[in-house]
């Protein structure tokens, strides 16, 4: 009997056989949940989206986040090499992540300009719009670049000037918990509100400083209280935004948008 | 021997046989998924199922795994039911399967469910074994929990994401203890609690595997 059980046609047969049930049952699932996960991930940048643009909370249900996204957001395609909007790319498929991996679309940064760690660069991304009246209310930016442990995904949200912050926030990241993950903090969050980008000479000056800021120094404006206990992620923060706000960012579509030539 | 009862089965692995307390198994997830509530008792309850699961269908067809390749086979059914638990997550806790990330994925590595269909179900019929298998599940989500609790609300000054404590951040009085948000510390938990444990349940200590010497004396080693 065990020998029967032992044998080499048996135990490729039920190697086989577990296998087969395995993939069946594995694809099965993967298959049956795959709209609800494509869902999900859309519905979660959508609401971070939202809340960076101050216009809803987090306990918003999926239902109003969708209508509201629907209602005041409009999604543009960007040149980031020229500085305007772009036709190319089809905002409501296309992927600026899946982009910057991609040859074709996106760039190697050289050591020096890669300041924020993310080694390519999309030429198209996509920023989101918030019109009131057929006046620019909130440009949204997506920002990322990498901290202590992960790369942080995130958005900037500029007021109509493109100098003043009316959002910003992170909708993925792996930082410590409790040291570099309090960059989700609501509370730190709302430190940047009304905070401004560029100094009277135009130059950028936001800035995560170690400690609290001084309300009576000029840069006060600029500045913005860092993290107890969080130092590379706070580096990496200033990095990244520094790296999107900057030359190889969106510098030239903001200085073009200010003009109104994008 | 008799055959164990499934109420053994069920509740010895809580306090007598824990798996994390007693057989020091399954301790990266519980260092590395502790440090809020929410997260050790989403990974408690996937974990449960995923040793229930498992060792229910790897007992159904424990007569007809071959003993060459049976870890093997272990290893499929183990890793199926991980991916389904993954991919069940990202459907409907998303925000909480963000920060679970790769530990769920790597439930697959985790000791107590290779060793419970190694140790239990390739030996016992499936409806002992799935109970087995929930049982252990149970002892590891035991631990979790407790560390969850110590070092959310201590590290955090919360449960649940809800505020117990109000820390000096938030304008209240409580100077929050980083480390405990740090995988250390659950080290340090996961000691005092074994400690607590053996304490309590004397059977549990194990016998020193060595003898000191008797201290030399000055004169002797002159």
């Amino acid at each position: 009997m065990s020998s029967q059980k032992e044998s080499t046609v048996r135990t490729l047969v039920v190697a086989l056989l577990v296998c087969l049930v395995c993939s069946v049952f594995v694809a099965g699932a993967a298959i049956a949940l795959k709209p609800t996960q494509v869902e999900n991930r859309q519905l979660d940048k959508q609401r971070s989206i939202l809340a960076i643009a101050g216009l809803g909370d987090a306990s918003m249900s999926s239902a109003q986040v969708k209508a509201l996204f629907a209602e005041r957001i409009s999604a543009r395609i960007v040149d980031l090499d020229t500085g305007t909007f772009s036709d190319a790319q089809n905002p409501a498929t296309f992927d600026p992540l899946k982009a910057s991996k991609d040859p074709k679309l996106s760039a190697v940064l050289e050591g020096s300009d890669d300041i924020a760690s993310i080694k390519r660069r999309e030429r198209f991304t996509t920023v989101y719009l918030v019109e009131q009246d057929g006046k620019l209310e909130t440009v949204i930016l997506p920002v990322r670049g990498y901290g202590l442990w992960s790369t942080l995904h995130g958005f900037m949200a500029l007021q109509g000037d493109l100098n003043t912050v009316a959002g910003f926030g992170f909708y993925q990241h792996a930082e410590t918990p409790g040291l570099g993950g309090e960059v989700d903090n609501p509370k730190w969050k709302s430190l940047w509100l009304g905070k401004t980008l560029f100094d009277d000479k135009g130059e950028l000056a936001i800035q995560i400083i170690k400690g609290n800021v001084d309300a009576q120094s000029a840069q006060a404006t600029h500045q913005v209280d860092g993290l107890a206990g969080a130092t590379l992620t706070q580096n990496g923060v200033n990095n990244l935004l520094h790296f999107w706000l900057g030359e190889n960012g969106f510098a030239q579509f903001l200085a073009n948008l200010q003009k109104g030539e994008a | 021997m008799s055959q164990p009862t499934i109420k053994e089965v069920l509740l010895n692995p809580i306090f007598n046989n824990n798996p994390i307390g007693l057989q020091i198994l399954g301790i990266c997830s519980a260092l590395a998924v502790t440090s809020n509530l929410k997260t050790a008792l989403v990974m408690s309850i996937a974990l449960t199922l995923v040793t229930g699961f498992s060792n229910l269908f790897i007992s159904m067809i424990r007569s007809q795994i071959p003993s060459s390749i049976r870890m093997i086979v272990q290893m499929v059914i183990i890793a199926s039911l991980v991916i389904v638990v993954d991919q069940v997550l990202k459907a409907f806790a998303f925000s909480l399967s963000k920060q679970l990330s790769v530990f769920v994925g790597l439930i697959i590595t985790n000791c107590i469910v290779m060793g419970r269909a190694e140790a239990f179900a390739m030996q016992n019929p499936p409806v002992l074994s799935f109970f087995d298998g929930i049982g252990n599940g149970l002892g590891y989500s035991a631990m979790l929990i407790v560390l969850g609790i110590v070092r959310e609300l201590f590290g955090a000054g919360k449960l649940m994401g809800y505020e117990i404590i109000p820390v000096i951040n938030d304008g209240g009085w409580y100077q929050p203890n980083g480390l405990l948000l740090l995988p250390p510390s659950a080290f340090f938990l996961i000691g005092l609690f074994i400690w607590a444990l053996r304490s309590w349940k004397k059977d549990q200590l194990e016998k020193p595997s060595f003898k000191m010497a008797p201290q030399v004396s000055n004169k002797e080693a002159y």
